[in-house]
């Protein structure tokens, strides 16, 4: 075939989550001659990689960032962007509401499809030949009951503004041809009509594409859909009156022990090494308690003592998880974020001095 | 392309901010530029040479001084820009 006849090459953008239904649908793509390059969005509340960073005990697992590593088993190029700024307005106004915990997963998937719209409408524009002609997600009708839903299916296309240009390999036989169907540029025959949340015709996909080791992560890969994560994000808007936060407040939910014996104050103490030397890092945001006579956790007090006894129960509660929890004493150093320090000697807390009800999350 | 190595300090970010930051930074550099990354998420040393060896960069060296990580690179034949 001569240069001039050969028809253009087509190219998708895939949103790439590093799970296992994303890396199937970019395969889908690519056998039938698309080129395709992953987008892969950082929200602030990925589970990829952060615990693994921060926990010591994780450290024997190997660290991988998944949605690179799919991008290397595919031979696909990747954009990881980070979208933890504006990703803010999705999960504090979600227009389509919350799933079971604090996850905005439709308002989510629109806000991520709309991402990549503008990325593949600005390169046409830029680009020309070399820009993308549609979008491909993972997304299986009835796979999440938020978000994957036959009805939810064309919500995502209209409001995202991807309309017709979005195609779903895994389940496009259950919807209306998309763009690239009608178009020929993709074989309709050869795309899927997964549904439901058996993952069996996944895995035996995976398997005729030769893929025998990826992520399958239990609640999919994002805090929010955590119960515990949620209620510890809750406690956040209740006790600071208002529903906001930094990126280094959600970071720090990801992190530790979470105590509140006070409306206005909150303990965060470390579990392990790890942790430590994270929560370590944020010694000049807050004031921190640590153990001074024996080994014991890092604290961060987010909240302020509104009195000596207050602070001296803070230290008793951080005893109470230290080397020297059993000991009639122990001293620590309660230190400022400004670096003034002073130390207490303080009873460890007994167990019942420490109340379930104070653990957040 | 210089014998300068360009810096990019991404201590205290954990995964996948150094990666973002390492792609950022490599879209402002001219291929065959140098790069050295420092951070000190210990799955750095994993992921930038991950994204790498994905967009065609090469890594020339990497390594841990105590709880730094640090990976240097060259830019490929494409810095990845966008548009």
């Amino acid at each position: 075939m001569t240069e001039a006849t050969q028809p253009i090459k087509r190219r998708a953008i895939a949103l790439v989550s590093g799970g296992l239904d994303s890396m199937l649908a970019v395969k889908v793509m690519q056998e039938q001659g698309i080129e395709v390059e992953g987008v892969n969005f950082f929200t602030g509340f990925c589970v990829e990689g952060h615990t693994h960073a921060i926990r010591k005990k994780d450290k024997d697992k190997e660290k991988r960032n998944n949605a690179l590593w799919v991008a290397e088993q595919l031979g696909i190029k990747m954009h990881i962007i980070d979208i933890s700024e504006e990703y803010k307005d999705v999960v504090l106004n979600p227009k389509h509401g919350y799933g079971a915990n604090l996850n905005p997963c439709l308002d989510c998937k629109i806000f991520m499809v709309n991402q990549a719209t503008l990325m593949i409408n600005k390169a046409r524009e830029f680009a020309g030949d070399r820009g993308f002609d549609f979008i491909v997600t993972g997304e299986v009708i009835g796979q999440r009951p938020k978000s994957q839903r036959k009805e939810t299916m064309p919500i995502i296309s209209q409001e995202s503004g991807a309309d017709d240009r979005l195609l779903r390999p895994l389940c496009a036989q259950n919807l209306p041809a998309t763009l690239p169907e009608r178009e020929g540029w993709v074989n309709r025959d050869e795309l899927y009509d997964f549904s439901g949340r058996n993952r069996k015709p996944q895995m035996a996909l995976a398997k005729k594409f030769g893929l025998d080791d990826f992520a399958q992560p239990a609640g999919g890969c994002c805090f929010l859909t955590d119960e515990s994560y949620s209620n510890k994000l809750a406690d956040l808007w209740k006790a600071r009156n208002e529903r906001r936060y930094e990126l280094d407040d959600i970071m720090l939910l990801k992190v530790g022990r979470h105590l509140r014996p006070q409306p206005h104050y909150k303990l965060i103490i470390s579990r392990e090494e790890g942790e430590n030397r994270f929560l370590e890092g944020y010694r000049y945001m807050f004031t921190s308690i640590t153990t001074v006579s024996c080994p014991g956790p890092l604290a961060l007090v987010d909240g302020n003592f509104e009195s000596e006894e207050e602070l001296q129960q803070a230290a008793a509660i951080v005893a109470r998880y230290s080397k020297g929890r059993v000991l009639d004493e122990v001293t620590l150093e309660i230190r400022q974020a400004d670096g003034v320090a002073r130390q207490v000697t303080v009873k460890p807390a007994l167990p019942d001095e420490v109340p379930v009800s104070w653990n957040v999350g | 392309m210089s014998d300068e190595i360009h810096e990019l300090d991404t201590r205290r970010l954990l995964c996948p901010m150094p990666v973002i930051k390492t792609q950022n930074k490599v879209r402002t550099l001219q291929s065959g530029d140098c790069l050295r990354v420092i951070s000190t998420d210990p799955g750095s040393l994993n992921d930038i040479p991950a994204w790498c060896r994905i967009n065609g960069h090469e890594v020339l060296e990497t390594g841990e001084q105590g709880y730094e990580v640090f990976v240097v690179l060259r830019v490929g034949e494409d810095n990845g820009a966008l548009f």
